[in-house]
């Protein structure tokens, strides 16, 4: 819906300066053999149509109105000596390209598509391999970024860029990418009012996505799955994150969504599977997690005791080695209502709602949290009588860490009655 | 050999003790992993009876088995027959039907409803840990003539093994707290065959939360096939060398 908005949106605004548009033809046999040549001779509001073929050309500079057009995915390949194209002005489509080899530089952030203090910018239909930095986005607003793929063979951080790159932007729709093997997937600082929709970020060498001082964004529906680190959501206000997977993100500082500082966010619906750590939650505030499925984790939340008034409803914790660790005794978030398969209570007035409390904090698991070796006793016998024994006088584990009507019966979520 | 061996099962067979722990376990089993909607935590309770049950049993049904046939044991003694085949086809006896007990019990049900890698790993250990106990009871059983007295040291055994030793362990931790104990700790695991077994199946189980800091660690080494062979490599030295002792001891015992 957005996304046609948006489209229309875009529209309108090209058409009312394009209006009588000619198109440029590149291909190995026309007469304009290089991509460089034709974006040299279009005018303004041109169609710059490239034909199947591979065209290394110097950086391709944008700085008109222009449509650049690929047909059968033509090849722009760097050969790791230049940035490929350079947008630096407004109104700008690139579109059905295979982008590939951009140059490196360790002091400036090269890509396969810069684009540098623009609006109206349309980047679709593209393949991106083996460029530093994917898309690059510095001061841009309005735009859309929509089903590329980008792909990179980093191996170590230093030297690796991210996917889709975006700073200081407002407004953007990035939807439908898939991004692999970059050091972040989606970079985003200070970006506002902008989607994340329906991306597919895996095996990036740091975060799937990497979020910092954002407000007022949303991400929907995306896939987040073997990242270095997971997902990272840092020093934001506003956040919506609905009906997103973070799957499979293991290491000892893996989390599958790490929120630092974060306020007055709204997480939905999303599914947290077989991550060592589920959600790891610093200094943040004001959050409802409602209806979130932890399922097959290490940790499904590390609550931290520096977080105050979020809000824990009408989740599901299933077959978690720990339900929820913190460090602290200070209780300031509410949990109530939610399913948890560890529960041993009984529901006598049949109300679906378990009529003793339940204590998700087992005191193992802040044992762990302290000495982390003492993993190696889990499961053992002398653990299991601790465990039963301070789950009958709780005197370790903070007391004010329950579920006071907790439920029976797993909740159902119908991801399309997302707000 | 072949033909003690066959009398000892035949005598196991007739005391029926076998068949009632089959049974027992065997509906333990089907019980856990068909009750429990979600297939690990069916694994998961039986974890508890493998580390717990298995090994009570085969310790003490094992010394008492040896005990009772104490009579059965110096009559071949008094044939031409070197002690060492005698007390070998005693023990291969005894552990021979406590592994098609649990083979039966847990083995069945588990290839029947839940195999998968967890399960597999479950009775790999369960066998490993079912012969080591035996070879424990063994070699408590030939230190004394005194029935009680060796029924007693089994127990005790039992007890060290799946109760004191991890509560001196935490203690240990605990103690030195600050200092870093990864490798300490895994030298620690391997001198417990119950913990032994135990991180070989919770590798399997709760994967997630051994790929934290330590877990790692222990991920890298008993996760792969390399380490999984060292530690059931370890168990079988813990079975070998109560028995090789135990051997050693019946050779000089004054019957």
């Amino acid at each position: 819906m957005l996304y046609r908005i948006f489209i229309c949106f875009f529209l309108l605004l090209t058409s009312q300066n394009c209006a009588f548009a000619a198109t440029v033809e590149v291909c190995p046999n026309c007469n304009t053999t290089s991509v460089a040549q034709a974006i040299n001779i279009a005018q303004p509001c041109d169609t710059v149509l490239v034909q199947a073929g591979t065209y290394h050309e110097p950086t391709l500079l944008i700085d008109k109105p222009l449509f650049l057009i690929g047909r059968n995915f033509p090849i722009l390949d760097g050969q790791e000596k230049v940035e490929i194209i350079s947008v630096q002005a407004s109104q700008v489509v690139i579109d059905g390209f295979q982008i590939i080899n951009a140059a490196f530089s360790s002091s400036r952030e090269l890509a396969g598509i810069n684009v540098m203090n623009a609006g109206y910018i349309q980047i679709s239909n593209n393949r991106l391999n083996n460029t530093c930095f994917g898309i690059y986005l510095a001061n841009v607003n309005n735009s859309a970024i929509l089903n590329n793929t980008l792909q990179a063979q980093a191996t170590i951080e230093l030297s690796a860029g991210n996917g889709i790159h975006a700073w200081k932007c407002n407004n953007l729709l990035i939807n439908g990418n898939t991004v692999t093997g970059h050091r972040d997937g989606i970079y985003f600082e200070f970006v506002t009012y902008s989607s994340i929709i329906n991306n597919h970020s895996h095996k990036n060498l740091r975060y799937g996505l990497h979020f910092m001082f954002s407000n007022n964004d949303r991400y929907q529906n995306n896939i987040f799955e073997n990242n270095g680190a997971g997902v990272a959501v840092m020093y934001s206000n506003k956040v919506t994150m609905i009906n997103n997977h973070f799957v499979h993100n293991w290491g000892d500082s893996a989390y599958g969504l790490l929120l630092k500082d974060i306020a007055d966010s709204h997480i939905e619906g999303n599914l947290f599977e077989e991550n060592t750590t589920g959600i790891h939650m610093e200094g943040s505030s004001r959050m409802d997690l409602i209806y979130n499925t932890f399922t097959q984790n290490g940790w499904a939340v590390q609550l931290q005791a520096s977080c105050d008034n979020n809000d824990f409803s009408n989740n599901n914790f299933t077959g978690n080695t720990f339900d929820i660790a913190t460090n602290g005794t200070l209780v300031l978030n509410k949990i109530n209502h939610n399913f948890w398969d560890k529960y041993e209570g009984y529901d006598l007035n049949k109300d679906g709602i378990g009529d003793v409390p339940y204590r998700p904090v087992s005191l193992y698991s802040m044992l762990v949290a302290e000495m982390p070796f003492t993993i190696m006793l889990w499961r053992s016998f002398v653990v299991y009588l601790i465990d039963r024994m301070e789950k009958l006088l709780p005197s370790l584990t903070p007391e004010n860490m329950l579920d006071s009507s907790p439920l029976m019966k797993k909740v159902n979520y119908d991801t399309s009655k997302s707000t | 050999m072949g033909k003690i061996i066959k009398y000892v099962l035949y005598d196991i067979l007739q005391n029926k003790i076998i068949i009632a722990y089959s049974l027992f376990l065997l509906l333990v089993s089907i019980s856990f992993l068909s009750l429990e909607n979600d297939s690990g935590k069916g694994t998961l309770s039986l974890l508890n009876i493998i580390l717990i049950v298995l090994p009570l049993v085969s310790i003490v049904f094992s010394t008492i088995h040896f005990y009772n046939s104490y009579e059965f044991i110096e009559l071949l003694i008094a044939q031409p027959l070197p002690r060492n085949k005698i007390l070998l086809s005693e023990f291969l006896g005894v552990c021979i039907a406590l592994l098609v007990g649990f083979a039966i019990g847990v083995g069945l049900p588990i290839v029947m409803l839940s195999f998968n890698q967890a399960g597999a790993m479950l009775l790999l250990s369960g066998a490993l840990l079912t012969v080591v106990f035996t070879s424990l009871a063994f070699w408590a059983s030939v230190i004394t003539n005194d029935k009680a007295k060796g029924i007693g040291i089994s127990l005790m055994l039992w007890f060290y093994f799946s109760l004191i030793y991890d509560g001196l362990v935490l203690m240990l931790l605990f103690t030195f707290g600050d200092y870093p104990l990864e490798k300490a700790v895994m030298v620690l695991t391997a001198l417990n065959p119950v913990d032994l077994g135990r991180i070989m199946i919770l590798l399997k189980l709760d994967a997630s939360a051994l790929m934290g800091y330590t877990g790692a660690l222990y991920k890298n080494f008993f996760g792969s096939g390399y380490g999984t062979a060292i530690a059931s490599a370890v168990m079988l030295v813990w079975a070998i060398v109560p028995l090789l002792l135990a051997l050693r001891m019946f050779k000089q015992k004054d019957l």
